[in-house]
């Protein structure tokens, strides 16, 4: 069983029905990528995982343990952690006041990984004191990293971490991910620049119409004709 | 001292007295007033028309505490027995506000109603309160104020400087300035400094990453509430004590007040605080008649015969309107930039 396991996952938006027996995996120490068109319920199956939507039948599962019935603050301090795709950081707070909220929950000194987010990402030390909404696109996307990181997750999930963001800043923050990958985290990921996500990815969902279309490791996908016609641009 | 002579000291004791003094004391309870509804602006997501008449309910209970002290014979000599049982009449508020929002506003936040929708359902919980008020204690003024009434009287003052023009100190002034004084000091450290004070402010920056984050929504919203309660108690009772209590005088208090929330920048508290004592000092500057003060600055000959009153104090609340009509066409975000609620 692995890590993290969302199995055969159904879900809706209302009445609009989203995700179809869907199922994504995870271990600690991997880079697990969902890719697929719009609106195939790639960002869905983070809501689901986290808790923010119910889904109506389907299991998650957290190191064996069921958490499907667990509220999404309850699975934040069972070791997920979230990166939303927009609006990741509290603007109107400096960059050291969002790393401790991102440690909210936790009773212990917080300190010690507020160094280590500072180490991995070295300039948000010396913003420290400036307000995030101040800081350009790639810098929010890491103080978004380092409050996530807060809670010490064993499991990441990131939506679309390099949307609208230049392609410099993208190799950045592919590089980042992997820099935490390495550090023995789980990450799950959905993205829009497939290509290049699955050409890090260890394992890969293309995900349509919310049902799992294919499913291998980054190669096999890449190298796959099928995926490369239709998702990859040939 | 002869007419004729230009009196520079007596002019600004003068101004002192009868500008300085009251535009501080009515800018400190319109700042509590309105942190208070930055608070819920900013928290809570709506504009709160029911703080005035929130006031006068707190203001009711400081009232009706106090005539109950005073006929146990509970009280201490000098002091205004209100400001005794204050906290008192917050924790009852806190209750009446807590209230409020379980029967009403929660169910608006559930459904993730608009903004809007909230703010009208605020305008009835204003009528609701007023309401209770005028049924429990009359819509007819009254005053609470017990205890030593002056600082430093008029003759006190005249007596220990030898100026013509008298200062008098009141001790509702003294308390007002003084005690929102503190307040505000104690609110900002706790915004600013405190891991709840912060998680607030999370909180009303980005509610679902401050939910990512594991802070509790319903936890967020009582604290503020607590927050609102405590700062809408003491500034009704502040203002009653300093001008006496009247619930229709409350219910009014909601234009100033706004005024200075837009003023300074919705959802700003340093701009709420500044927006304040802008819109007092113009009320009572633009109201005031200069003549006294300019037969002591000017000579004989150029001495006014009217009143020199640039407006009518009965139109004190068209300051407000026109100060909001100004902002709101040349500057809407306010002195200091508020964010404006955007319905997602």
């Amino acid at each position: 069983m692995a890590y993290l396991e969302g199995k055969n996952l159904v879900a809706s938006y209302g009445v609009v029905p989203i995700l179809h027996e869907c199922s994504v995996e995870v271990e600690k120490g991997e880079l697990a990528v969902i890719v697929g068109p719009n609106g195939a319920g790639k960002s869905t199956v983070m809501r689901v995982l986290l808790g923010m939507l119910n889904a109506t039948s389907g299991s998650v599962t957290l190191d064996g343990k069921d958490i499907s019935m667990l509220s999404t603050q309850d699975r934040i301090s069972h070791g997920l952690a979230f990166v939303p795709q927009t609006k990741n950081v509290f603007p109107s707070m400096t960059v050291e006041e969002n790393l401790q909220m991102g440690g909210f929950i936790r009773q212990d000194d917080i300190n010690q990984t507020i160094e280590e987010v500072y180490a991995l990402f070295p300039i948000l030390y010396d913003k420290r004191k400036q307000l995030a909404e101040q800081l350009s696109g790639g810098q929010r996307q890491q103080v978004a990293f380092g409050r996530a990181m807060m809670t010490k997750p064993s499991i990441m999930l990131l939506d679309e971490p390099t949307a609208g963001v230049s392609p410099i800043v993208m190799d950045e923050i592919f590089s980042n991910i992997l820099d935490v990958r390495n550090a023995g985290m789980a990450v799950l990921m959905v993205e829009q620049n497939a290509q290049q996500a699955l050409n890090i990815a260890d394992k890969g969902y293309v995900l349509v119409s919310g049902r799992n279309e294919h499913t291998g490791t980054g190669k096999e996908l890449i190298n796959n004709s099928e995926v490369r016609k239709k998702f990859l641009g040939g | 001292m002869t007419s004729d002579s230009v009196d520079i000291i007596n002019a600004f004791a003068l101004l002192t007295n009868f500008v300085l003094l009251p535009a501080l004391s009515y800018g400190s309870q319109l700042a509590l007033g309105a942190l208070a509804v930055t608070l819920v602006y900013s928290v809570l997501r709506f504009s709160n028309f029911a703080q005035g008449d929130s006031m006068a309910f707190g203001t009711m209970i400081v009232i009706l505490l106090t005539s109950f002290m005073i006929s146990r014979g509970w009280t201490i000599s000098g002091i205004p027995t209100a400001l005794l049982v204050i906290p008192i009449a917050i924790v009852f508020t806190s209750m009446y506000l807590l209230t409020m929002d379980r029967l009403i506003y929660r169910h608006y936040r559930k459904i993730k109603a608009k903004s809007i929708t909230i703010v009208m359902s605020s305008i009835g919980v204003m009528f609701v309160t007023g309401g209770i008020v005028r049924f429990v204690l009359g819509a007819t003024a009254q005053k609470f104020e017990d205890g030593e009434r002056f600082i430093f009287s008029v003759r006190e003052f005249k007596a220990y400087t030898g100026l013509e023009q008298g200062i008098a100190f009141k001790t509702s002034q003294f308390l007002t300035i003084t005690i929102a004084f503190l307040l505000v000091a104690f609110v900002f450290y706790f915004l600013q400094k405190t891991k709840t004070g912060k998680a607030m402010r999370a909180y009303s920056d980005n509610k679902e990453l401050a939910l990512l984050s594991g802070i509790d929504p319903d936890k967020m919203v009582q604290i503020t509430w607590l927050l609102v309660a405590a700062l809408t108690t003491i500034a009704g009772a502040l203002y009653g004590l300093d001008k006496g209590f009247a619930p229709q005088q409350y219910h009014l208090l909601l234009l100033p007040i706004f005024a200075s929330v837009i003023v300074g920048g919705i959802g700003s508290p340093i701009g709420a605080i500044a927006g304040a004592f802008l819109v007092a000092f113009s009320e009572i500057l633009l109201t005031y008649a200069y003549k006294k003060f300019l037969i002591y600055l000017l000579p004989l000959s150029m001495h006014p015969s009217s009143l020199v009153q640039l407006i009518g104090t009965e139109y004190k609340y068209a300051i407000s309107f026109v100060i909001l009509v100004i902002v709101l066409l040349i500057k809407p975000t306010g002195l200091f930039k508020g964010k404006v609620i955007v319905d997602e």
